[in-house]
Order: C-alpha cells, then sequence, then structure tokens
C-alpha cells in the first residue's frame, strides 16, 4: 500500500477505500477504447466531506486525483492516471430538492441521469438532456462532460439547465456558485467555468438544475432517401420552414444495413439515409407540424414517409435509430464511436468526406447521428489487436478531425476531450484559446493535482 | 429405446475441450466496450456500487487472468459465485457480450483451480451435483423419501418440536426453505406417449426437469394438457436425466457434457417436431447444446438439432398460434414475474402475457421490475442467503402493491422462492399464490368441459 492510500484508511477507514489489484483492475479504463491505466486506489465517497479528505491527503502526498461517476465517458475524460487516486462519486446518489415553483432540482453529483429526468417527470416537469447513457451516466459526470444527447436541436444541451453548483476546489476550499435565479449577472459566471472542465478545475458534488414544463404531446415520422444530400435538403427545409423538431436523427447505408443485419426491421438495404424526426409540444401545433415535416420530405425526394400513429408505431418507427449504436457494436470488438461535429450546412460534405476516408484506409465506418444539429457519430469497427489497422483508424481520424476543423466545425460535440482527442485540440482551438485555458488551470490548481494531462498539457 | 439409469458413462469424448479463459476465443472478452450499460441492471452491482461486482468489472477481472495478469484466485471464485447469473447485463448489452458462456467458463476455472475447497463444500458438491444429480432414480428416490417425511407428518412434528435446531448451523438456517415434494412424480402423471383427441398437429418431446418433477410434478401434467390441447403428440421418455444446467453453471461443464448426450439419446430430436421445457433455467441451458457439444464429433451435429428445436412452452403456443380457451370468464388477478432466465436468458417476454390474456376473465397486471431477479437464481439462495433474501423482500415488496392474488412465474426455481417468502405471511387469509402461467391455461382449459382443475396446487 503506497502512503497516501494508507493515510486515506486511516481517514476514511477500510470500508471506502479500494486497493487490492483485483478491485483496481475494474477502474482502470472507462467507456473509452483501447485506453487502460491503473489508479493507486479507489476512494468511494459518500458525501462532500469524504471529497474534502481526499484533496487534503493528494495534496499533502502530491498524488494526483480523477473524479469519476460511472465511468461511460467516451474521450477518457475518467481514465486513471497511472498511480492516481480515483475518486468515485456513485455513492453520493441522491436527489435532495424537487422545487415545482422554481422549476429547479437538486442533486448530488453520483445521482443517476435517468433518475434525474424520471423525478423531474413525476411532477409533470422535463429535464431534457438525454446522452446516451444516461441510464447509467451521473448527472455530475454530464456537466463535467457537458453532455449532449438527440434533443440538442431544440433544447440545447447540459450547459443550458445548470443553475447552480457544490464545488470542492483544489486547495480544499468548497464553493457554491450560481442559485435558483433565472437572471444573475453577480459577478463572472463561474459555473460557466466547471461545465464541461472534465474534473481538471474542481470537484462537482452537487448539481442544481432548470426543469421545463414536459411537452404535452410528441409525434414521430421516418423518411427514407436514396440520396445522403436529399435528406440534408430536409433537414435544411424544415428549420427554414421555421419548424424546430425536437429529433432529426439520420443513418448511413453501413449504420442501415448493420441494423437490418440485427434487428430484422424490415428497412430498405438499398437507401443510403434514413431520417428518424420528431416534433414535440401542445398537440395542435405538434400535429401541424407532423404534417408540414412528412410534406417537407416527400418534397425533398423521399422515397417513403411515415408517420406514426400512436406512441407503440413511434416506437417501432425509433427502433432503427434507437439499436444503431448495438447493431455497430456486435459487428467487431473494438467499437470506436466519435462525435465530429459540423454547421449544419455542411453536414454532407462531412458525411461524403468520411465515406471517402474509410474507403481511402480500408476500414469499416459507419455514420449516424444528429443531423440537426450538425453533431456526427462516425464509428470506426475495428479490432484494437491487429495493430496495421489501428494505424489507420488512426490516420483515418486525423483526416477526419482536419476536415472538421476546416470546414468550420469542432472535434467534440458531446464527448469531451479528455485524451482521446488531446491531439487534436491546439489546430481545432488556436494557441491563443490553449494558453487562456492553462491559464485558468494554473491559477486554479497549481498543483497540477486534479486530472492531469486531460485536455491538455501544462508544459 | 436407450437404457436410462446406472453409472454415468463416457462416451464420444475424444479430446475434451479445454475451458479456462486463458484458452477462450479472446473476442469474446474484448466484445465488452466498457460501455457500462449493464451497471443498472446488475443486481449484485445495485447493492454495492462497487465495478468488481459488475458485469464490466467481472469481465474485466476475467480478461485479466485470460491476458496472464491475473491469477485465479479463491477471492475470483467468490466472485464468480456472488454473480447471481441472472443474465440481465445480456438483456442490456449493446455489443452482445456473450456473458453466459464468460460466466460458466470462467465458474469452471474456479472448479478447476480448486480455489474456494473445502472439505463441507467438496462434501456436498459431491454428493449433489457429482451424484445426486447425475442419477435419475436416486433422485426420485430422494424425493420420495422427503415426501414421505413432509406428508407423514414428521416435517411438522420435527419443526413443533424445534428440532430443526439440532442441525448444523447452516443446514438449520436452510431447513425452512425446503420445498413440498409433491409425489407421484411426472412419470406417473403423464403416459409415454399421449396423443391429443383430433389431428396431430405436431410431435413434441417434453422435458419434465428435476425440480419441477419432485416439487411441481403437476406443472408438467399442465403442460402436457395444453399442448394436447393444441394439436401436440407428447412423448415424455421416462426417467429423464437433469438437463446439466446445475453442472454447467456450476463449473462442471464435463458432466454437463455427459448429461447433455444422454438427453438427446433419450429424445432423439430427429423425430420431433420440437422439445418443450416448462422451466426457463433449464430452456436457458437446454437451447446451448450446440456449444457445449460443438467438440464432440459424435453429437455436434445432434446438439445442432436438439438446439434448433427445444422450445420453451409459451414460445412454442404463441409460434404455433395456440388456440384461446373458451371457457367461461372466471375473475382473477394476476400478475407476472419474469423468470432471468425466460426474459434475459431466451429473450422471451411477449408469450407469456399472450397466454395469461387468453385466459378468459384474467386481469394482468404489470408487475414493476418484473425482470429483476427474485434471488433464487440456481442454487443462490443456499449459497448467498443474504443477497438473495434482499432481492427476494424487494420482489415481495413489488408484487403485494399489485395486491394481486395470483403471481404467476415460469420457473420451479422462482415458484420455491417465490413460495417461501410468501410462506412468511402464513395464517393470512387470502395470501397470494404462486402459479405456473402454463397451469393457469390448463385450468382455463379444463373449465371448458367443467372439469375441477386436477393439478391445481393451492
Amino acid at each position: 500500500m503506497n502512503p497516501s492510500t494508507s493515510a486515506l484508511v486511516a481517514l476514511l477507514g477500510e470500508g471506502k477505500v479500494l486497493y487490492q489489484r483485483e478491485d483496481l483492475v475494474p477502474y482502470s479504463f472507462d467507456g473509452t477504447a483501447a485506453l487502460k491505466a491503473l489508479p493507486g486506489c479507489v476512494v468511494m465517497a459518500e458525501g462532500t466531506d469524504d471529497v474534502g479528505a481526499v484533496l487534503k491527503i493528494a495534496r499533502e502526498h502530491r498524488t494526483p486525483v480523477v473524479t469519476r461517476g460511472s465511468g461511460t465517458g467516451l474521450s477518457g475524460g475518467s481514465l486513471p492516471v497511472p498511480g492516481c487516486i480515483v475518486l468515485c462519486l456513485v455513492r453520493m446518489d441522491r436527489i435532495l430538492e424537487v422545487d415545482s415553483e422554481n422549476l429547479t432540482l437538486l442533486a448530488e453529483a453520483g445521482a443517476i441521469t435517468q433518475r434525474v429526468a424520471e423525478e423531474a417527470e413525476a411532477v409533470g416537469l422535463f429535464y431534457p438532456p438525454d446522452p446516451g447513457s444516461m441510464k447509467i451516466s451521473t448527472i455530475g459526470g454530464n456537466v463535467a462532460e457537458n453532455s449532449g444527447g438527440l434533443r440538442g436541436l431544440k433544447y440545447g444541451v447540459t450547459r443550458d439547465y445548470v443553475m447552480g453548483m457544490e464545488v470542492v476546489l483544489p486547495d480544499g476550499e468548497i464553493v457554491w456558485l450560481g442559485n435558483k435565479c433565472v437572471k444573475d449577472v453577480a459577478g463572472y459566471s463561474m459555473r460557466d467555468l466547471f461545465i464541461g472542465s472534465e474534473g481538471t478545475l474542481g470537484i462537482l458534488t452537487k448539481v442544481l438544475l432548470k426543469l421545463i414544463p414536459k411537452p404535452r404531446a410528441r409525434k414521430t415520422l421516418l423518411a427514407t432517401y436514396d440520396r445522403m444530400e436529399d435528406a440534408a435538403a430536409t433537414v435544411s427545409a424544415i428549420i427554414a420552414g421555421r419548424i424546430i423538431p425536437c429529433t432529426l436523427e439520420f443513418l448511413d447505408r453501413t449504420t442501415i444495413r448493420c441494423v437490418e443485419d440485427y434487428a430484422k426491421i424490415g428497412l430498405p438495404l438499398d437507401a443510403e439515409a434514413i431520417l428518424l424526426m420528431e416534433t414535440d409540444g401542445h398537440p395542435v401545433v405538434v400535429e401541424e407540424e407532423a404534417e408540414a415535416m412528412a410534406a417537407i420530405a416527400r418534397a425533398h425526394g423521399a422515397r417513403a414517409v411515415q408517420v406514426a400513429a400512436d406512441a407503440a408505431e413511434s416506437a417501432r418507427l425509433a427502433a432503427a435509430r434507437r439499436t444503431a449504436f448495438s447493431a455497430l457494436a456486435r459487428v467487431a470488438p473494438t467499437t470506436i464511436l466519435e462525435d465530429a461535429t459540423v454547421p449544419r450546412s455542411r453536414l454532407v460534405e462531412m458525411v461524403r468526406f468520411i465515406e471517402q476516408t474509410a474507403r481511402k484506409h480500408a476500414l469499416r465506418v459507419g455514420t449516424f447521428g444528429h443531423m440537426g444539429d450538425g453533431n456526427l457519430h462516425p464509428t470506426f469497427l475495428t479490432d484494437e489487436r491487429n495493430h496495421a489497422e489501428m494505424a489507420r483508424v488512426e490516420r483515418a481520424m486525423k483526416e477526419i478531425f482536419d476536415y472538421t476543423v476546416e470546414l468550420g466545425g469542432t472535434i467534440t460535440g458531446e464527448h469531451g476531450v479528455g485524451l482521446a482527442k488531446k491531439a487534436f485540440l491546439p489546430a481545432a482551438i488556436g494557441e491563443g484559446s490553449l494558453e487562456l485555458m492553462r491559464k485558468v488551470k494554473r491559477a486554479l490548481d497549481p498543483d497540477g493535482l486534479l486530472n492531469p494531462g486531460k485536455i491538455f498539457d501544462l508544459q | 429405446m436407450p437404457k436410462f439409469d446406472g453409472p454415468p458413462r463416457v462416451v464420444g469424448v475424444g479430446n475434451p475441450r479445454r475451458v479456462g479463459l486463458a484458452d477462450l476465443d479472446y473476442s469474446i472478452l474484448q466484445q465488452c466496450m466498457h460501455c457500462g450499460m449493464c451497471l443498472p441492471t446488475c443486481p449484485t452491482y445495485q447493492e454495492t456500487k462497487i465495478e468488481r461486482n459488475s458485469p464490466r468489472g467481472r469481465i474485466a477481472w476475467m480478461r485479466s487472468i485470460a491476458d496472464g495478469d491475473q491469477r485465479v484466485t479463491e477471492s475470483f471464485g467468490r466472485e464468480m459465485y456472488y454473480c447471481l447469473g441472472c443474465l440481465a447485463c445480456v438483456s442490456a448489452c449493446p455489443a452482445g457480450v456473450a456473458y453466459a458462456e464468460l460466466f460458466e467458463v470462467a465458474r469452471a476455472d474456479v472448479e478447476r483451480e480448486r480455489v474456494l475447497e473445502n472439505p463441507v463444500r467438496n462434501g456436498v458438491r459431491a454428493f449433489t451435483i457429482r451424484w445426486v444429480f447425475m442419477r435419475p432414480r436416486v433422485l426420485r428416490w430422494l424425493g420420495r423419501s422427503l415426501w414421505l417425511y413432509q406428508v407423514s407428518g414428521l416435517q411438522s412434528a420435527v419443526r413443533r418440536l424445534g428440532l430443526t435446531r439440532l442441525l448444523p448451523g447452516r443446514l438449520a438456517e436452510l431447513e425452512p426453505l425446503t420445498p413440498d415434494v409433491h409425489a407421484p412424480f411426472s412419470d406417473d402423471r403423464i403416459r409415454q406417449i399421449e396423443r391429443p383427441a383430433g389431428e396431430v398437429r405436431s410431435r413434441v418431446g417434453l422435458l419434465t426437469g428435476c425440480v419441477q418433477d419432485l416439487v411441481y410434478p403437476e406443472v408438467n401434467r399442465d403442460t402436457a394438457d395444453v399442448l394436447l390441447a393444441n394439436g401436440c403428440e407428447v412423448f415424455t421418455p421416462r426417467a429423464q436425466y437433469c438437463c446439466g444446467s446445475l453442472h454447467g453453471h456450476n463449473g462442471e461443464p464435463e458432466l454437463a457434457r455427459e448429461l447433455a448426450r444422454r438427453q438427446i439419446d433419450a429424445f432423439n430430436p430427429e423425430n420431433l417436431d420440437a422439445i418443450i421445457t416448462n422451466a426457463a433455467g433449464c430452456g436457458s441451458h437446454l437451447k446451448h447444446y450446440d456449444r457445449l457439444l460443438a467438440d464432440d464429433p459424435a453429437y455436434a451435429t445432434r446438439a445442432i438439432e436438439w438446439s434448433r428445436k427445444v422450445k420453451d412452452i409459451h414460445e412454442w403456443l404463441s409460434a404455433e398460434g395456440f388456440r384461446p380457451p373458451r371457457s367461461e370468464p372466471q375473475p382473477q388477478e394476476v400478475t407476472y414475474h419474469e423468470a432471468c432466465h425466460l426474459c434475459h436468458g431466451q429473450g422471451i417476454t411477449r408469450p407469456p402475457r399472450e397466454v395469461l390474456q387468453s385466459i378468459p376473465g384474467l386481469k394482468l397486471t404489470e408487475l414493476t421490475e418484473s425482470t429483476w431477479c427474485c434471488g433464487s437464481a440456481g442454487v443462490y439462495n443456499i449459497t448467498q442467503p443474504e443477497t438473495s433474501g434482499r432481492l427476494l423482500n424487494r420482489k415481495l415488496g413489488h408484487i403485494a402493491r399489485t395486491g394481486c392474488g395470483t403471481v404467476a412465474t415460469s420457473n420451479p426455481g422462482c415458484m420455491v422462492q417465490l413460495e417461501s417468502g410468501l410462506r412468511g405471511e402464513a395464517g393470512k387469509e387470502g395470501r397470494t399464490r404462486v402459479r405456473h402461467t402454463i397451469s393457469l391455461l390448463a385450468e382455463a382449459y379444463r373449465r371448458e368441459s367443467g372439469r375441477v382443475p386436477a393439478g391445481a396446487k393451492v
């Protein structure tokens, strides 16, 4: 047992500290493919005091701390630094308050996103962000990564729903940022600094979230296209027609084939794109918008448009998109899910480029994603033991991200930088932005204790 | 007809496949992309919130053993037996990881490395897994003795006098779990071949099981009746062997293979349209004989035929389009507990509900967390009584909240577990009854002709 681990056991007791190799191996990765590092110990914190205690010992022993929720991240953000203290918050999972008058919800950082959504729904309210891992992701992790989801176009991302937070700073100070006021211009918006900070600036222990009224109705449509360009034109026309659907998801040809192979739901194998569209809100408006969207899709070359008559049919239409990732993940031993994002108007160019790049490097890549907000998920189907192929994956990825930046896009729309995108960050944001980030990091965490080496290097 | 009893013989084994994690096709381990989607569905992870108690954590541990980074230790053994094997993770897994196979191979490794050995455990395993459950006649003889002990009033006398306290510690705790044995057993209730009244639409074999045969033989009779009512000729081989799921799930793959071969010999799948099981735990294992015997040149082809034809009774009825009962509606409120090895192990969720909803007068109320393990999990209620008890209470709470008089399910293990939990409510008027889904259907068919339900166990 190393000295910092012994100190933690002495302070917190055996029940909260894991240090046997067999206990550490399951914490040596997160949801990111092919990245692994063994921590020195894992602390199962049960409250803000435990978090403070971990930071105190980390400072004394100069041991890095990597904060973790359920470890579902896709950019290596919660991947341990070798020998570090993993600070796991999943036992801090209480929903502390649902305030129906102010439309807010207060939760501990380890509360599961799905539970947040359910607690809101129980009082007729709505927490819109719905990252793909919401059944197990923690709300603290969502805030730290500024997670997105399928509803970005209409409802925004996690950042748009964070009103306040409790943060433990690297020096052990506990601060409250924000409040229940819709309007608040008292000083810098410090909470925004911590949203998407990936555990490098402070440790979120409580989160105050904004809720909105639950939309009363919803309608689902599915359109099939012979040409990707027609699907993209449909999306543009819908938005030009002053409709903001809550979902505009698409699948490319590879994904369609994998889904059909796996789920046998009768998708046309010769189609080049499928568009899943959903509108929600007032029942009358929803009806009107659904009709208009169906008409726009037909006018823009959709081969077929299906409109769900009821909830059961909606679920059936949504099945293709819902099973997309599963269907792809089964094809190969290693699945690398990326999240290149471009302005909506450049989407077709990006999808075409991904196809060409995959062909050029002899790789299998299925692309699906959020067409409404330009957030694509090119998914590499490979095998990490095949080193030659992995090298081609690396090259293809670099080309794809370079092109993303060229189109005015971003290297990550919702997964975060972590380790996986670190190399691409300088080109994407420029040296000026990067240096500003470094200044902030140095000011808050001068000893570089929190999640060192993630997002960027301090040098 | 093949001979049924006698000491186990080993046939068809040329070069038995090694079964360790290190020898496994690595891509099975690699298929786990550690996304974490299994975590919310894993009952043991939800108990502790510690990764090693989750499917993702267990697979990582298995992988590090396969990589040679770690060894099979006692601690690993305890973890593999802490896992319920409920396979909820298999339903949740986006990447289709073959966890059932990993789990069986890992437990086989644990047994081969003898990391959990102690005299009591060895004795119990030698007596049960290696002896009783390899010999159908011994098993039934024991069953009959237990039945005599129970019906003679001796059991209640022993319990009343507090003599169970004389048992060694663990046995005394387990004694109340002893299920009521129901002689006569299936062979005396079902003839070897039974033909339907009308036209024969298909010819099926009926698996009678071990626990099902001893504790719920009337469920087997009910299953035969339901099959007959739907135009099936029913072939029920005598003195059937255990299907081997006990052995496969408890680290004895060689014995499991031996039992699979005997089962195939007894049924001759080539002559049948389907082989029907009414026990979810057995069915989930029976369907994998193809994998189990893949390296056995004498049986591999027959095992593929077998696996293709094994059908859970609900699955078969639904696929064949069963006849809804035409009896007078009899009001009854029923909720449905999904056996793990039916919903997760075999992916069968809709057919049992179709069966229930076809019964005139039956009102089905959905059970919260219906797919969450009840804690029976094979012999888990014996090996891990504490966790099992917590899972049982969680389940009983949900059942009570439905307000239904009957909970239907489709696995004898779950039935024993739920009954032992509901026995705690003994004395209360109108306590919840546990029934096999198929028994409810059989009763409805019997009511058509005005016959009193014969097999009903109340």
